[in-house]
């Protein structure tokens, strides 16, 4: 494996990871963490939505022209949004029900449209479409452990299955609500900053 | 080829939004049955759990669902302004009144001119499932009561809701306590208000207490079940008591 492809698939996980370091898409690392089954499936969404949106711009990206690049960029993205809500609708009801405010504001996640605009239309299809793919898994990593946190502390189950209320546990109302995802999104960014020291601002 | 020149930009958009049509369409048109299947089997769960037939949860397969419904279903009435049954639905076929259905036949609920039809699910153990439909804060609420087979007794409900707050108005779908407190209260018939939503009416028999935070969606469910048991009231009287 190249060295520049290497980069491509790892900054986005940990050093260009785009909740942590980049902050992009906070708004529904909030909303949808409550739950770890919700986490689990935006992430799942975000990832395809990226990954095939950044596709789809590469492949056309010497023919798009440079004044309405963005709009045609949103065109695809807004594609990709509403394939992803109507396979949900279809083949997973539930979740595509509790989801589907989330779903439709894929769109305005900075993550997909970022990636476009800085990689996408520069690059070859294939590293584009692992660009996209891994950002959307640095995405969802974070929601994945945000969720895990806060389904496990909330209510005291993990994907619906109870794990500590049957210990006794009693759950904590605070972590449902969406301030408390802020703050165990801060003490992810604080780890991960512990850890690479030159992710430190100066 | 210039690819900034006026012309290419108007074709080039004009064929992208052309080919995005045609594959949403596509996507639109040949997913369409099984959106519709989840729809059904969706509210049809909800049904049940208003007639107290399991947690809401319990409905996760389509089919069990819907042959449950079908086992469990007496007759599915569609009854009029004067509370004459017009037509029998299809019980094999689990015919249902969706919640579109339901918004079209909100508009005579609220004084229209058109032909009020609107459903009455008698389920073999006596229980009567009455739906409803309104406006709360952001959009439509909608939800079912459940009538022991005295038509007046209320057995259970359930709520739910396309855009109100999550853990404000949302509650009446979420917050089993909201619709828990319907269970075992009386319908005041003959009173121009058969229910009452509405802070402080919870000591009451034929009411129950407003979510606190939620005022527009209380009143917002409370208008819409006022509204719909009135219309349903025609019925109500002929068959009390049965």
């Amino acid at each position: 494996m190249d060295a520049k492809l290497k980069e491509t698939i790892l900054n986005p996980l940990w050093k260009g990871n785009p909740i942590s370091v980049l902050v992009l898409g906070i708004c529904s690392s909030l909303a949808v963490t409550v739950e770890l089954k919700g986490a689990c499936v935006m992430a799942l969404s975000v990832t395809i939505v990226t990954a095939l949106s950044s596709l789809v711009c590469s492949l056309i990206r010497k023919t798009i022209p440079n004044r309405v690049r963005i709009i045609i960029q949103l065109v695809v993205v807004a594609l990709m949004v509403i394939l992803v809500d109507q396979v949900l609708k279809a083949f997973a009801y539930g979740v595509g029900k509790q989801l589907s405010v989330y779903i439709g504001l894929i769109i305005t996640n900075c993550i997909v449209m970022g990636r476009i605009e800085a990689f996408a239309l520069g690059n070859k299809p294939v590293a584009s479409f692992l660009d996209g793919l891994f950002n959307g898994l640095g995405y969802g990593i974070i929601l994945i452990v945000v969720g895990f946190f806060r389904e496990l502390l909330g209510s005291g189950t993990l994907f619906g299955f109870d794990v500590l209320n049957r210990f006794g546990y009693v759950n904590n109302g605070l972590v449902i609500l969406p301030p408390m995802a802020l703050i165990f999104l801060g003490c992810l960014i604080w780890i991960q900053r512990a850890i690479s020291k030159d992710l430190q601002e100066k | 080829m210039n690819t900034n020149s006026n012309v290419y930009t108007v074709i080039y958009t004009t064929i992208v939004c052309v080919v995005v049509a045609a594959i949403l369409a596509f996507v639109s048109q040949s997913l369409k049955d099984r959106q519709e299947a989840n729809e059904k089997a969706e509210n049809i769960s909800q049904i049940l759990t208003a007639a107290q037939f399991g947690e809401k949860s319990s409905w996760t397969d389509n089919n069990t669902t819907i042959n449950f419904y079908k086992e469990n279903i007496d007759r599915a009435l569609l009854v009029n302004a004067k509370g004459e049954t017009v037509k029998v639905m299809d019980a094999s076929k689990a015919e249902i009144y969706t919640v579109s259905d339901l918004k079209k036949q909100n508009y005579n609920v609220n004084g229209a001119s058109g032909e009020l039809e609107i459903p009455v699910y008698i389920f073999k153990n006596g229980v009567s499932v009455l739906p409803l439909y309104g406006a709360g804060l952001w959009g439509p609420v909608w939800g079912y009561v459940a009538l022991e087979n005295d038509l007046r007794t209320i057995k259970g409900a359930y709520f739910d809701h396309s855009s109100e707050t999550p853990g404000l108005g949302g509650k009446i779908k979420d917050d089993p306590a909201f619709r828990g407190a319907f269970c075992g209260k009386q319908l005041n018939i003959g009173s121009e208000r058969p229910f009452t939503i509405a802070k402080g009416a919870g000591s009451s028999n034929d009411g129950i207490d407003a979510i606190s935070g939620a005022t527009m969606t209380s009143k917002g469910v409370d208008a819409a079940l006022v509204a719909w048991l009135n219309a349903y009231m025609p019925y109500i009287v002929a068959n009390v008591n049965e």
